[in-house]
């Protein structure tokens, strides 16, 4: 049964610049849980919203290329935390069967490079794998050191439940707050959990972008939260990386988030350093009751 | 062609309708005319605007007289519509009405295809058709079957109750059959009723207590209709009556019963009262329940699970001795002409709209769940109040919660918007709470509603034009704080708003009932694309089905208010009624028949017929029809091997010969 | 004979209650579809006798459709079963027969089904369209052709008797 557990891995840009903690703390907690990622080779990066909105049928083909290289290693299920590479990959499947023009246009670009895309190759979430294929049972083993006393607001973003709700609900996804309480930490009820964090708003339209990202650490303080966790590396460098800005505009905000990996990683017996925690520029406080060297 | 067939000279007379432009629009009717003219056997070929007019139909009596024809075809619309007026317009002028074939060239042809040439083209062919066709019909008699007089009424709701009355008030018999332990429906869930603000309670329970005390009214509560068998004028009813472990003619609703019951508190969530408050395991549904009769729940009563139970109820009713606990389910068979279904509607779940917030904040409560609140004889005992006890100072109604929507339900519910803002009315009467209704567009139709409306207006209650995207608890500003706020685009001020409210009423949909598919398969109706039960016709028969003698009356239908579902519950029963004093119906003369020498006694039809109308003859071993009993499906036509069943109106030479007509124009 | 202005041509025979009703709505909902089917009511499915549609191919048809009601809504209660009984046997006559499939067909239609009737009747016209002529009348005559000319002495070679595509 272990050996089933081996999946194809795409990465995205992020988990290798900004938001390489998440890959950090992702690789070595499914190791121990027996889960082989296997990285794809020569991936290229998806294109994420922006080039949908750009040009929708070379978004896939950009996108095609990396389904049509994971389909050529293997029969292997591929899976890909980023939620906005989530989102690209499982439209341009969509896409590819919805739409002859698209299907053409696509197929015709990947025959130039030796490659074809038949569409059997699945493209999960580490949190669809976790819960459904590993098992909360499995996961409960392998804590060592259960986060009791830390309040989690499980963050889920728009990405991984909208417009496909395939492995949670749409509008109150409960995965990853089962995975939280399975490693003994106290779920705060956060109806915000899957609104908006601003994306790249923050950037562009800052007052709109930012005002977003500040409803979502502010109602975490206000429930009590000790720690936002979350899924997605452009949502986490939103919660994250704004602060200063936040607390000049409308007032401090101040918690920290990390991804749900990393608290897994903690729950495991790992240290912050080897899960990448001192990368946060809110840094998460120490585990109660613990000493971990900070 | 050889225009005698053995019924002698042929002589048809043709007739294509314009039917205005709705035909002429698109077919050239005198074209056709022309070309059917010159068919052998026709003598009389005309197009006229209205065929089935006063005059139109006295062209067709003038000509069978003057021409005397002896075969008559109409292209016109549907026979759905109008194949009976013309029989008649062809009996009035002398000849049987059997002779006459009409040709869909409306609902089939002018109205779906836009190409003339080619509308013509098939025009001519079924019209044609038409013609190879009737030179085989022959003169052919109605048949009369009795009626039974008694009606059974399925459901009863105010529809079924006033349903009931009216024709046991006629003198007729009638049966009615509710599943719940108490008639009265939805509308005894009521406070009050817009737009006179009438008392529910007080205008519904002088009807209930006319069911009751009825001379000509067999009311069965707590039962089920579980098979029908027969036709028009000739159903045979299965009821299942459940067992509510009490006698109704001993019990007199004194309720010490209840009192006596082992579970000295109420524990189980009460129906009638949406949850709201609690029940024991013996209870009666609600004060003015008719009959007036407490039950027994099966699946809460210690006694009828475990069989260990001190049976406290059954001593407090020592002298009555109403209790039973040997009661069984009883299955009992009755006779009737006439069926009425008004088996009503159900809520939309509001959980399936989770942005609303329904079950996750207590203080977002449904409209029925108000009008529980709202009611004397509540469980607040007439307070609204928030789930902590305080009176609410804001409340927000959501409208259109489960209706127009295209995630859930298309349709209008068309109530909810007088029910809101009734409700309206009534909050600001017993709170003085800020009352603000958010709705997509306002439905006021009916006798008193607009002005309903204006009143709202005068009251103070505020409308915001939007659909509300979500109720959330999280808040932005000081005053937020502890309240639920609703997010709407307000559409006529331009901008998106957050209202915080103290508690929120949501307008649920009204929704066919859950076993809707079930119960139109018991009857033998259909249902609507969207689950409604089946109309006949949506404008001219909205109260009869396709299966004669079963009709359908209020909501089981289509949402609708309660003055129009009574409206609908006496259609129904003039509809019943009128066959009822007619006394007989008349079967279409399109049974099967057997020429007996052909037949070879195979018996390969009898297992055929669903009406079982098909027996072996044992002197003649040869298969008999029983013309009472058949309703003229033809299966067993098709499936006899030597062609000795044949169809009256479908004979094979008639089917043969269409086939023919609709090939041969070129 | 590739006519460029040949249509098909396709018999329907529609039960009373459902299907004719359903294209009676379709009709009243003004929805368009193609002209190339004519209808022959019956009042349920369980009434077409195979023959019908032999005979209907036999005189010219390109196609016929029976439309019937969904099982279990048979306003008769089952003649539509019988109807699918009598047809899957019909089509294995029809195969042998070269007959294809996409020319005869059975659809189940329910009475608020306007819409549907639209698509099946467009769907099948253009599947017909695309197998071109079935022309069976000119077949048989020159089938018919064939056997006063085979009125030949004994001897001949077999091959005569040439497969008839």
């Amino acid at each position: 049964m272990k050996d089933a557990l081996k999946y194809s891995y795409f990465p995205g840009c992020s988990l290798k610049g900004l938001g390489r903690s998440y890959e950090q703390s992702l690789l070595p907690v499914m190791r121990r849980l027996g889960v082989e990622l296997v990285e794809l080779d020569d991936w290229n990066c998806c294109g994420a919203t922006a080039y949908m909105s750009v040009d929708e049928a070379q978004a896939c083909v950009l996108a095609a290329r990396n389904l049509a290289i994971a389909e050529k290693t293997g029969p292997r299920d591929l899976v890909t935390p980023c939620s906005a590479c989530y989102l690209v990959l499982n439209k341009t499947k969509h896409n590819m069967a919805d739409f002859p023009e698209i299907n053409q246009t696509v197929q015709h670009a990947l025959k130039s490079a030796d490659l074809t895309y038949s569409g059997k190759v699945p493209v999960r979430h580490p949190l669809d794998v976790l819960i459904n294929d590993v098992g909360l049972d499995v996961i409960k083993e392998k804590v060592v050191r259960p986060l009791k006393g830390l309040k989690v607001a499980p963050y889920y973003g728009c990405q991984i439940v909208r417009p496909y709700a395939t492995f949670d609900d749409a509008w109150n996804p409960t995965t990853m707050d089962r995975l939280l309480t399975t490693l003994g930490a106290e779920v705060v009820p956060y109806p915000l959990k899957t609104k908006c964090c601003g994306g790249s708003l923050t950037g562009t339209v800052p007052e709109a972008g930012l005002r977003l990202t500040y409803i979502l650490l502010k109602e975490a303080v206000r429930r009590g939260a000790d720690v936002i966790a979350t899924v997605c590396p452009l949502c986490q460098f939103n919660l994250d990386g704004y602060h200063d800005q936040i607390d000049r505009r409308w007032g401090p905000a101040r918690i920290p988030t990390v991804y749900f990996t990393q608290l897994m990683g903690l729950a495991f017996g790992m240290t912050p350093e080897e899960l990448g925690l001192k990368s946060n520029f809110v840094s998460m406080k120490p585990l109660p009751a613990e000493s971990t060297t900070v | 062609m050889n225009t005698q067939n053995k019924n002698g000279e042929v002589r048809i007379g043709f007739y294509i309708c314009h039917c205005g432009m709705n035909i002429a629009g698109v077919v050239d009717c005198p074209s056709v005319a022309q070309y059917i003219a010159k068919l052998p056997g026709v003598v009389v070929s005309r197009d006229y605007k209205y065929m089935c007019s006063d005059p139109g139909q006295e062209l067709i009596r003038q000509d069978i007289r003057e021409h005397k024809l002896n075969r008559v075809v109409v292209a016109s619309c549907s026979p759905s519509l109008h194949e009976h007026t013309f029989r008649n317009a062809v009996e009035s002028g002398g000849l049987n009405p059997f002779y006459f074939q009409m040709v869909n060239i409306r609902e089939h042809d002018s109205w779906v295809h836009t190409d003339r040439a080619q509308a013509t083209a098939k025009a001519r062919a079924l019209a044609r058709a038409a013609i190879s066709r009737v030179r085989f019909h022959r003169a052919l008699e109605t048949t009369r079957a009795p009626i039974n007089p008694d009606v059974l009424v399925v459901g009863g709701g105010i529809s079924g109750i006033h349903a009931a009355t009216t024709m046991a008030n006629a003198g007729k018999k009638v049966f009615l059959v509710e599943r719940e332990p108490s008639i009265g429906g939805q509308m005894a869930k009521f406070d009050k009723t817009f737009p006179t603000l009438d008392c529910a309670a007080c205008i519904l329970t002088p009807k209930m207590s006319a069911v009751r005390s009825h001379k000509n009214i067999t009311l069965w509560t707590y039962s089920e209709v579980v098979k029908v068998e027969g036709y028009v004028g000739n159903y045979t009813v299965t009821v299942k009556r459940k067992p509510r472990y009490v006698n109704e003619d001993l019990c007199v609703g004194c309720l010490e019963c209840i009192q006596a019951c082992v579970f000295k508190e109420p524990k189980f969530a009460d129906e009638f009262n949406m949850g709201l408050s609690k029940r024991k395991p013996i209870y009666i549904p609600f004060t003015q329940a008719v009959p007036p009769v407490v039950v027994i729940d099966p699946e809460r009563c210690l006694q009828v699970r475990t069989g260990k139970c001190k049976k406290t109820c059954l001593e407090a009713c020592a002298d009555r001795q109403a209790i039973d606990f040997t009661q069984k389910e009883e299955l009992v068979e009755i006779k009737v002409g006439n069926i009425i279904i008004a088996t009503g509607f159900k809520l939309f779940d509001a959980k399936r709209i989770p942005q609303y917030g329904y079950g996750l904040y207590p203080n977002v409560i449904t409209a029925i769940e108000l009008e529980r609140f709202v009611t004397s004889s509540g469980p607040t005992g007439g307070e609204i109040v928030m789930r902590d006890g305080h009176h609410p100072k804001s409340v927000g109604f959501i409208l259109c919660v489960g209706s127009r929507d295209m995630k859930t339900n298309r349709w209008c519910s068309r109530t909810c918007c007088m029910h809101s803002m009734k409700l309206a009315q009534l909050v600001r009467e017993h709170t003085d709470a800020d009352v603000t209704v958010f709705y997509m567009d306002i439905r006021a139709p009916g006798k008193g509603y607009e002005e309903f409306y204006d009143k709202s207006l005068k009251e103070g209650i505020q409308f915001v034009r939007g659909r509300v995207a979500e109720v959330t608890d999280w808040a932005m500003a000081p005053e937020e704080e502890g309240k639920l706020v609703i997010r709407v685009e307000d559409t006529l001020a331009g901008f998106v708003r957050r209202v915080p409210v103290d508690m929120i009423v949501l307008a649920t949909g009204m929704e066919p009932q859950a076993d809707s598919q079930e119960v139109r398969r018991l009857f033998n109706m259909s249902c609507g694309s969207e689950g409604w039960f089946l109309e006949k016709h949506p404008k001219l028969a909205p109260v009869s089905t396709f299966t004669d003698g079963v009709f359908i009356a209020g909501c089981c239908q289509g949402p609708k208010d309660i003055p129009d579902s009574i409206a609908q519950a006496g259609a129904a029963a003039a509809e019943a009624m009128a066959l009822i004093d007619k006394g007989y119906i008349e079967q279409e003369p399109n049974t099967a028949y057997i020429v007996e020498a052909d037949c070879s006694g195979c018996k390969s039809c009898i297992p055929l017929c669903p009406y079982t109308a098909i027996s072996l003859d044992d002197a003649t071993q040869k298969a008999k029809i029983n013309e009472a009993l058949c309703k003229g499906c033809g299966t067993c036509v098709a499936a006899c091997p030597s062609g000795s069943i044949r169809q009256n109106l479908f004979e094979d030479e008639e089917i043969f010969s269409e086939i023919e007509g609709v090939l041969s124009y070129v | 004979m590739s006519d460029p202005n040949w249509q098909p041509r396709i018999v329907a025979f529609f039960c009373n209650w459902c299907t004719y009703t359903a294209a009676d709505l379709a009709g009243v909902s003004r929805i368009k579809y193609a002209s190339n089917a004519c209808v022959i009511r019956l009042m349920c499915s369980g009434r077409v006798d195979p023959q019908f549609i032999l005979d209907a191919l036999a005189k010219g048809a390109d196609g016929v459709l029976i439309g019937g009601c969904h099982p279990g809504d048979c306003h008769y209660g089952e003649g539509n079963y019988k109807t699918m009984r009598r047809f899957q046997m019909l089509r294995r006559l029809l195969r042998d027969m070269g007959i294809e499939d996409q020319r005869v067909r059975l659809e189940w239609i329910s009475a608020s089904e306007g819409e549907r009737v639209k698509t099946v009747i467009n769907d099948m016209v253009e599947q017909v369209r695309a197998l071109g002529p079935l022309n069976l009348p000119q077949h048989r005559a020159e089938w018919d052709g064939e056997m006063t000319s085979s009125t030949e002495p004994a001897g001949q070679p077999a091959e005569q008797e040439a497969a008839h595509a």
